[in-house]
């Protein structure tokens, strides 16, 4: 008797996991406006702390569970939702998992690791089989839990889909605050989920387009400080920073090459904007595309042969791709009006960019094998695409109401999750590389 | 305070296009004044300007020029307006003007700095040929970072969309 009501219990639980939203929380916010059937269930146990004193401010399942959530790859139970709290693999009673219909397990412990330090030990199991999948630990500073978390989050998430995950990489972002002369501008850098955000410039004059170094350490970036558009790179650890290009003209659109040591960029120098590639150490630069039309955001494909830019040519914006050492550029896109910021994943299979309709801007992916299209986004200023590293999430700017806000959402574009990263105004995100350890 | 100037002008243009056309049948003034200190070239005073005129004419006190959606050409109701501008910069060989460009905020942003740039282009290649020195002018493109109304509407969008001539010196 005992039994079935606890098996009526969690059926009852597991039925309002299907209705209640996801558990919303600062600063972050998830949307699942669409089914996710074919994501899979999986359910992150709450973490004992073992440790003396007081437990981390960070709850490194919560964490751990978001990541998996935003993906759109898993739908994770719901943290009410779950009603065992095992702390060891001996502690698992896999038929209560089964019947709340998950196919992965993730439970773990923190305790100290002496100096101050935290070990997170974590174990992944196979509800339908009852197997260990995946074991260990990974030690940090307290304040660094978060940290700890989204490299957990990646082992799973490579574990279970054998893809690497992203969770544990950093985005940057333009914020701007104020009005009219007194507008503040900010060059941001945040954990992949909006967390732990840091100014990395500030200036009265407009910041846009951050591009990242592959190797995570620099960024590129567009500057209105000196009157005209310039461009600069700047050591994310040192703070120093080299003024690469200050022609006359637009100084536009860095991309670093895959290797890091050029910088794509667009020069209107020779009275027009057109593609140059600059060698960082000497600074030269030579021409790639030499047009009357407006040819800017050029990206590099991973193989660094080729960019991906977007020209007005043929009448208005589409991409096109040109050889690095020039030549006759493709036309890429065909459908839509407007076409325009490339972004590129997967060995370039798959091309993000905001898509242009009438007075309605969204993001929309290209799968360039296929030739299809999926719109990504439901906003109507929806733009600058920016794919993770690994292929999972599209980060966008949008606009709501009167402010720009950033939403990261599932290639699929079934999963979205907003991140309020600021009062004010939030656009141009950019996506880093994978972190090495 | 620039803004302010800026709004200004703006809501002057309308009433300032009629303005214009009549001052052009005026006379200008005949003499300048010599006691003035910073006039240490003597300007040309067979022209209709004086140094002052960038304050009190009508058609000169006009400096935005507005655009359609994606288009670069210079409306005809804007002629006007970019013939006084060039007859000044023709009769003060030092003055010089910045073109600042702008976008709406439809588009991209990198885009949209090139599309400011072609709007500064088109009025910097229309007071050229109106006569003034190509030395005399500078274009800068803001592309859509500098919104004179930030709504997401058409009224918006059009005050946007625009190229404003500033005085960096004016003799």
């Amino acid at each position: 008797m005992m039994r079935i009501r606890h098996e009526l219990l969690l059926f009852l639980l597991a039925a309002f996991a299907l209705v209640l939203p996801a558990q919303a929380q600062d600063p972050l916010k998830i949307s699942v406006p669409e089914g996710t059937e074919s994501a899979t269930p999986i359910a992150v146990v709450p973490f004992a702390f073992e440790g003396a004193g007081l437990p981390p401010e960070t709850d490194v399942a919560d964490v751990i569970r978001n990541d998996l959530a935003r993906s759109g790859q898993f739908r994770t139970l719901g943290k009410n939702d779950v009603v065992e709290f095992p702390v060891r693999g001996a502690d698992v009673k896999f038929g209560t998992w089964r019947m709340l219909k998950q196919n992965y397990l993730l439970i773990g412990r923190v305790a100290d690791a002496g100096d101050g330090a935290l070990r997170v030990e974590f174990e992944l199991f196979n509800v339908a089989s009852g197997s260990s999948m995946l074991a260990l630990s990974m030690t940090g500073q307290r304040t660094a839990m978060r940290d700890v978390a989204h490299q957990v989050a990646d082992l799973v998430y490579e574990k279970i889909l054998n893809v690497r995950g992203a969770f544990w990489t950093r985005v940057a972002y333009v914020t701007s605050v104020g009005t009219g002369q007194n507008t503040q501008y900010a060059l941001m850098v945040a954990d992949s989920d909006g967390f732990n955000p840091q100014t990395v410039v500030r200036s009265r004059e407009p910041l846009l387009s951050p591009a990242w170094s592959p190797d995570g350490r620099r960024l590129a970036y567009v500057s209105f400080e000196r009157g005209n558009s310039s461009i600069y790179v700047q050591d994310l650890s040192t703070g120093s920073r080299e003024l690469v290009s200050s022609s006359k003209g637009i100084n536009g659109g860095p991309a670093f090459s895959p290797d890091g040591t050029r910088l794509a960029l667009t020069l209107s120098v020779g009275g027009n904007p057109d593609i140059y590639i600059m060698d960082l150490a000497s600074k030269r630069t030579t021409k790639v595309t030499n047009h009357f039309a407006i040819d800017v955001e050029a990206v590099w494909t991973a193989d660094g042969r080729s960019l991906v830019f977007t020209s007005d040519r043929s009448g208005k914006p589409q991409l096109y791709q040109v050889p690095v050492s020039g030549g006759d550029a493709t036309r890429i896109t065909f459908q839509g009006q407007y076409n325009a910021r490339a972004s590129l994943c997967c060995d370039g299979k798959k091309i993000a960019m905001a898509q242009g309709s009438g007075n309605v801007y969204r993001i929309s992916v290209l799968e360039r094998a296929t030739g299809t299209y999926r719109e990504i986004s439901t906003g109507s200023v929806d733009e600058s695409p920016s794919f993770a590293p690994n292929g999972s999430m599209v980060l966008y700017a949008a606009t709501e109401g009167p402010r720009g806000v950033l939403y990261s959402v599932s290639a699929d574009g079934r999963v979205r999750q907003r991140l309020v990263l600021s009062d004010g105004d939030v656009r141009e995100p950019a996506w880093g590389p994978f972190r090495q350890r | 305070m620039k803004n302010a100037v800026r709004v200004l002008v703006a809501v002057m243009l309308v009433a300032g296009v009629a303005a214009c056309k009549k001052k052009a049948v005026k006379q200008a003034p005949a003499t300048t004044d010599n006691t003035t200190q910073t006039q240490t070239n003597p300007a040309d005073t067979s022209g209709r300007y004086t140094v002052d005129s960038l304050d009190t004419d009508a058609c000169l006190r006009q400096r935005v020029v507005y655009f359609d959606l994606d288009r670069t050409e210079i409306k005809s109701e804007f002629q006007a307006q970019i013939a006084c501008h060039a007859e000044y910069l023709r009769q003060f060989k030092g003055a010089r003007v910045t073109l600042e460009g702008h976008a709406d905020e439809r588009g991209t942003r990198e885009y949209n700095l090139g599309l400011g740039e072609r709007r500064g282009n088109a009025v910097q290649s229309a007071l050229g040929s109106a006569g003034a020195m190509a030395g005399q002018l500078n274009v800068v493109s803001y592309g859509e970072e500098r919104p004179v109304d930030r709504g997401h509407d058409e009224s918006a969008w059009a005050k946007n969309r625009r190229v404003e001539i500033v005085y960096t010196s004016a003799q």
